[in-house]
């Protein structure tokens, strides 16, 4: 089953072009060997080059590059093992995304259903009209008992 | 001896009567001074997926120490909260958050 990963790899601050090109292809190429796909590749704004939030071997900036990956567990597996190995990278981390985005997609779909139902029950239509008002938590009382206590001492 | 004063009731008793006048502030003594109710930020501006890109956000909620802010602070409910940590986690990873700063 092949799932959507996101890889992003930190390279030394001073990895010329080619050492960031000479990456990526050792990344595509094990990609391509065993059956995945990149479906997107992001070295510009707000990648690239980046001040570290703390010193890595000295260095203060790195080069980051983010890969959307599609692929079996399998092939992650493979690409993390060669990354550990690779000399002149600083970090890397894979996560898997497709799951998360289903979970947001769920979340929006019951929020709207939820808020639709209640304007119903209101005897309002479905929808948001023009002119209602500024956009604010409409109908929104129900989540107010979650967080009673929340606020306890300072 | 002891007994013969009027019982004194104790302070209060178990009841925190000022807790409960809807508000869920504390409300100062004397004072008009209400606490503001916080409200988890993730819920009230829907933001589904708390990503670990999103450094700006998350910033947001990592003080100068470096260490999570914790719920009783910001109000995020339980449910971000715990998306939150995980996702403060991978940025430091990262080198896109500090671990602890000083």
């Amino acid at each position: 089953m092949n799932r959507t990963y996101e890889l992003i790899y930190v390279l030394k601050p001073d990895a010329s072009e080619d050492e960031v090109n000479d990456m990526h292809k050792q990344v595509a190429e094990i990609v391509e060997r065993m059956g995945g796909t990149i479906d997107k590749t992001e070295n510009a704004l707000p990648w690239g080059r980046r001040k570290l939030a703390y010193e890595i071997g000295h260095h203060k900036e790195g080069f980051y590059v983010l890969e959307v990956i599609t692929g079996s567990g399998e092939l992650m597996k493979e690409i993390d093992r060669r990354l550990r190995v690779t000399e002149g990278l600083l970090r890397h981390l894979i996560v898997r995304v497709d799951e998360t985005v289903v979970k947001a997609e769920r979340a929006r779909t019951k929020r709207t259903e939820e808020s639709r139902r209640r304007r119903v029950a209101r005897g309002l239509p479905p929808d948001r009209q023009p002119g209602e008002g500024p956009q604010g938590d409409n109908d929104d009382d129900s989540g107010d008992m979650m967080f009673d206590g929340a606020d306890m001492e300072a | 001896m002891a007994f013969g004063g009027p019982k004194k009731s104790g302070p209060g008793g178990r009841g925190k009567a000022g807790d409960k006048d809807g508000k869920g502030g504390a409300r100062q003594r004397g004072g008009g001074l209400f606490r503001r109710r916080k409200v988890c930020r993730f819920c009230a501006d829907k933001i589904d997926d708390i990503n670990y890109k999103d450094v700006k956000l998350l910033s947001g909620f990592v003080p100068e120490r470096g260490k999570v802010l914790p719920r009783r602070i910001s109000g995020t409910c339980a449910k971000h909260q715990r998306g939150l940590r995980v996702a403060i986690v991978h940025a430091r990873q990262l080198a896109l958050l500090p671990y602890a700063a000083d």
